[in-house]
């Protein structure tokens, strides 16, 4: 029991400071977003039931302007299909991570939002910690931080005003980071550089709500093709 | 609407989003073909790369600032971590620099 219960409080430890950044946007995004929803006529438990079932911020905002107009499950599912579609980007990347962790899987992707692949992903992990509680903890937090925000939003909305502008940066900042720390360890560019440089140019073409599932298509392509390449230069070292 | 079509809009919204994360893990979780973990050795970078753009998807170069206070936190951001290599103090330095040019410059 002892021993178990060490496992699982030094992988809080250590995953914990990985999250401050995340729980400053979330706290402040997540009110915002509760702010919003109920400014637009939504009942408070909505915006906070949506958070902790849903759990992907882009798609939440959207779902607050679906809900509110005329009712049409088949419309919002086909929306939320194509606002999240990014996540099967990030479930292939994690087949690997996600494999042995037990009961704790089924959580780690329900939960797997951007902020916490973007973290699982490139965590270096210690060896004397458990990475299926560093995972988990991770996601748990996040979701915290995300649920809890929406809650102050949609209760206590009316007393705050918000005068922040501009600390949602805190989240590109975050996101500028992860991929910059994971560009300096990486051998290979290739995927990194593939990634950023399909979605530069299908955001200045397509526009913001309709680049991610063009972009995505065209790196599954570009990368498919580069697959020999890549293959042997690995194999070769 | 009332609460129960409410409540089937959100289970709608949360079958889709499961269903865009549960998908990989359904399909190849027992067994991955080799394409696919090549895909998974591949695709984190592409992946990190296209968030990046998805969070500088709604500046716009052509009002307001041009998308200049961004591009300033962004290499401040930048510069911080790769002179310091901390990745707090790297966001804390981009936001706190994002937050003053919006507000007093």
């Amino acid at each position: 029991m002892k021993q178990s219960d060490n496992k699982v409080l030094s992988a809080l430890k250590v995953a914990f400071p990985k999250t401050v950044p995340i729980m400053t946007g979330f706290l402040f995004l997540g009110t915002a977003y509760g702010i919003y929803a109920c400014t637009s006529g939504l009942p408070p438990f909505v915006p906070i039931i949506m958070a902790a079932a849903v759990f992907a911020g882009s798609m939440e905002f959207v779902a607050v302007d679906m809900l509110v107009g005329a009712f049409d499950p088949l419309n919002i599912f086909i929306m939320a299909l194509m606002v999240n579609a990014r996540h099967l980007f990030y479930g292939i990347s994690m087949l690997d991570k996600y494999k042995n962790v037990g009961k704790k899987r089924f959580y780690l992707i329900f939960g797997m939002c951007d902020e916490s692949f973007s973290i699982n992903c490139t965590a270096e992990i210690p060896d004397n910690i458990d990475k299926g509680w560093y995972y988990f903890f991770v996601t748990l937090l996040n979701q915290i931080y995300w649920v809890s925000g929406a809650a102050l939003g949609a209760l206590a909305g009316s007393f705050i005003t918000i005068q922040l502008k501009g600390l949602d940066f805190v989240m590109t900042a975050l996101m500028v980071v992860i991929f910059l720390d994971n560009w300096l360890k990486e051998k290979n560019h290739t995927g990194s550089a593939v990634g950023l440089a399909i979605s530069v140019i299908c955001l200045l073409i397509f526009g913001k709500d309709n680049f991610i599932i063009a972009s995505m298509a065209l790196i599954i392509g570009v990368l498919t093709l580069l697959r020999p390449r890549i293959e042997r230069e690995e194999s070769r070292k | 609407m009332n609460t129960l079509q409410m409540t089937v809009m959100i289970a709608a919204a949360t079958a889709a989003t499961m269903l865009t994360r549960f998908t990989p893990f359904i399909l190849f979780g027992k067994k991955t073909p080799q394409y696919i973990e090549y895909l998974g050795k591949i695709l984190p970078g592409a992946a990190l790369g296209m968030l990046v753009v998805y969070c500088f998807k709604s500046v716009d170069v052509t009002t307001g600032f041009h998308g200049i206070p961004e591009l300033i936190a962004l290499v401040v951001t930048v510069g911080a971590h790769l002179l310091k290599r901390n990745m707090l103090l790297s966001i804390a330095a981009g936001t706190v620099v994002y937050m003053l040019l919006v507000n007093f410059v």
